[in-house]
């Protein structure tokens, strides 16, 4: 036999420890699985517990405090009158039209994410893959800044896009557009067309990458299977391939969403001076010094996201998962 | 009379890949027809070619007399059952079951029933409120029937529809698909790397290889007369006889086959008598039978032999014998 040479009749059955500390932490690792991961997560957790989900409850607490007109001092006494701020015309008006942009933002992010995603998850393999994940990263890797500052210059008067459109004779459309009431300006990168392209562009690598995960899991015979049962094209991307792809849609909604009720550069850059949420909470705390009202502000997100979320498992966008 | 398929000169090729190459085929009306060969022998392509996923590179492909290539898959009265079921799992099993219905527009009401009928006749009543998840694989299996069946399809495609299942399982259904056929008289074409599976239910095979038939018939020609070594050895496990072999017997210089069972194994040595004189290297028991591994000077055979019968040892010398009719001369020349 071959075997017994390689292993002699004398070797032990059992080998002995490896010795020292490590031998001996090794061996209680693996006798106590628990311990060990409560060793990794003890100290993210701990980090989550207290940084993060602390100051989340401090700035709740702010939220229901108020300010001291005369004075401009803080109040702290338990109240809902700075909730009730929230509720003036003024500052409702910055959470409409918040919300509104993040809804377009989200819904142009799934058209033009959607046909680029299905594209990488079905057809696309190796180098074209690899590709794809590079043009869908690369933006991802340069300044946000760079890009918001790029994006001015493409959307001004003088920019490149006016120019594009004057040469193909379409700068009555351009002039049409912007004399509209709400989305116009006088030139894009002052209008809040050009608010809704830059946010669109900047969040769009957030909606690609979790629909073409959702879209890689559907397994290609379901489409078959629908075509062989007799479905068109579009019947089976209605009812099949959609539905499964909804959790995916949704998670990247929850980003492009999200982001674009938080933030207060890009609007501050890219379009009219009227404020946005995140815009608004800058404001508060900063130069208005009123942190109750800024952190009434900021609560408002999380209470979309929750209605969001609650909104979409109602609707069932979770059951294929 | 038409035929429900028909393959003139049918190729699929994959860049240099030949994986169906110039096939000629005709399966007849409410027929069962297996399509039998190892993995890669263009079986499945076969099946996806009628389906309409894919199309040929050359040749003609019919469906019941009407000329299929470049007819998308929705627009083929053809329906398949896929290999791992590709239930929707978004749906129940009841909307599983009408959904070929439902593109088609039929009212809710009306599919709903049908889908109950198809599950009845796949005896899954009362199932349509579950989830594909929460079926065990037989199951699974039922419901992918019940849905390709309640289209009333021209054509049924089985693509190795029992590959998954176990054994026991596995040979209930097999006489239950049997008996749905016969009942229903769809034509079913059903493709398998199993020669069990394809010899007991179909009432035709075709045995593929490299994109290839080599043989189509009915079970008992396949594996009583196989016409090529490749035959033989594929289906049933026969014993492929070289020629010089085949011609000490029979006196004519071909290919030979031999079933297992057709061997009679006796201990003692050749002298004297007229035998083959073979060693015995190994038995494996099987249940109902044992099959045991034979070395005749060089020559590695397979005989089965009933369960009971005085076995010799292994290593011992023993003669062979069989009835010269049982020895098949197959097409192939030497």
């Amino acid at each position: 036999m071959t075997l017994a040479a390689t292993h002699p009749p004398s070797a032990p059955a059992i080998l002995p420890s490896s010795g020292g500390m490590r031998g001996a932490l090794a061996d209680l690792f693996w006798r106590r699985p628990r311990f060990l991961l409560v060793l990794m997560l003890a100290p993210p957790l701990l980090w989550l517990g207290i940084v993060y989900i602390g100051s989340l409850i401090a700035l709740l607490m702010q939220s229901f405090f108020s300010i001291d007109e005369f004075s401009g001092l803080i109040d702290r006494h338990v109240t809902l009158k700075t909730y009730g701020d929230l509720f003036q015309a003024a500052n409702l008006d910055i959470i409409i039209r918040t919300v509104v942009m993040a809804a377009l933002v989200t819904l142009a992010s799934v058209a033009v994410a959607f046909p680029i995603a299905y594209y990488a998850a079905r057809y696309a393999r190796g180098r074209w893959k690899a590709l794809f994940y590079l043009a869908v990263m690369l933006p991802l890797w340069s300044s946000y800044l760079v890009k918001v500052y790029a994006w001015k210059l493409i959307l001004a008067k003088e920019g490149i896009l006016t120019w594009l459109l004057a040469r193909l004779h379409l700068g009555w459309l351009l002039d049409g557009w912007l004399a509209l009431p709400y989305v116009g300006g006088s030139s894009l990168s002052v209008s809040a067309t050009g608010t809704f392209i830059a946010f669109v562009y900047v969040w769009l690598p957030f909606m690609i990458l979790p629909v073409q995960a959702a879209l890689e899991r559907v397994p290609n015979n379901l489409v078959e299977a629908s075509s062989d049962l007799g479905a068109s094209p579009g019947q089976t991307f209605r009812t099949v391939l959609f539905p499964l792809a909804l959790p995916g849609i949704v998670a990247g909604s929850i980003f492009t969403f999200s982001l674009t009720l938080g933030d207060y550069i890009i609007p501050q850059i890219i379009g009219t001076s009227r404020l946005f949420i995140g815009m608004a909470v800058y404001a508060q705390q900063g130069t208005a010094g009123n942190i109750p009202l800024a952190a009434a502000f900021t609560v408002v997100p999380i209470v979309i996201m929750g209605f969001y979320l609650w909104g979409a498992k109602r609707m069932g966008a979770f059951d294929a998962l | 009379m038409t035929a429900a398929v028909s393959f003139r000169q049918v190729s699929r090729h994959f860049g240099a890949v030949r994986a169906v190459d110039a096939l000629d085929l005709d399966i007849a009306p409410g027929e069962f027809f297996a399509m039998l060969g190892p993995s890669g022998s263009g079986k499945t392509t076969c099946l996806r070619l009628i389906a309409g996923f894919e199309q040929p590179t050359a040749g003609a492909i019919s469906i019941f007399g009407e000329r299929a290539e470049g007819v998308p898959p929705y627009r083929r009265n053809v329906n398949t059952v896929f290999q791992d079921y590709a239930l929707f799992p978004h749906l129940n099993v009841l909307d599983n079951v009408a959904y070929g219905l439902m593109v088609k527009g039929t009212a809710k009401a009306e599919r709903y029933r049908s889908a109950e009928e198809a599950l009845a006749l796949v005896r899954l009543p009362g199932y349509g409120a579950r989830r594909p998840g929460q079926l065990s694989g037989g199951q699974r299996q039922r419901v992918a029937l019940a849905r390709a069946l309640v289209n009333q399809p021209k054509v049924l495609l089985l693509d190795e529809p029992l590959g998954a299942l176990d054994l026991k399982l596995r040979e209930d259904m097999q006489e239950e698909l049997k008996s749905l056929q016969k009942a229903l008289g769809i034509t079913f074409v059903f493709v398998t790397h199993d020669q069990g599976e394809a010899l007991s239910m179909a009432d035709r095979v075709a045995v593929f290889n490299e994109g290839r038939i080599m043989q189509v018939g009915a079970p008992q020609d396949i594996y009583q007369k196989p016409a090529t070594r490749f035959v033989a050895d594929f289906v049933g496990s026969s014993n492929v006889l070289p020629p010089d072999f085949v011609q000490r017997w029979s006196g004519q210089r071909r290919w030979g086959s031999l079933r297992p069972e057709a061997i009679r194994v006796n201990r003692g040595d050749a002298k004297g008598s007229e035998g083959v004189a073979a060693r015995l290297v190994g038995t494996n028991y099987l249940g109902a039978t044992t099959r045991l591994a034979l070395d005749a000077d060089g020559l590695r055979l397979h005989a089965v032999v009933p369960a009971g019968s005085a076995l010799p040892e292994e290593g011992e010398q023993v003669v062979l014998s069989f009835n010269r009719e049982s020895l098949h001369l197959m097409e192939e020349g030497a």
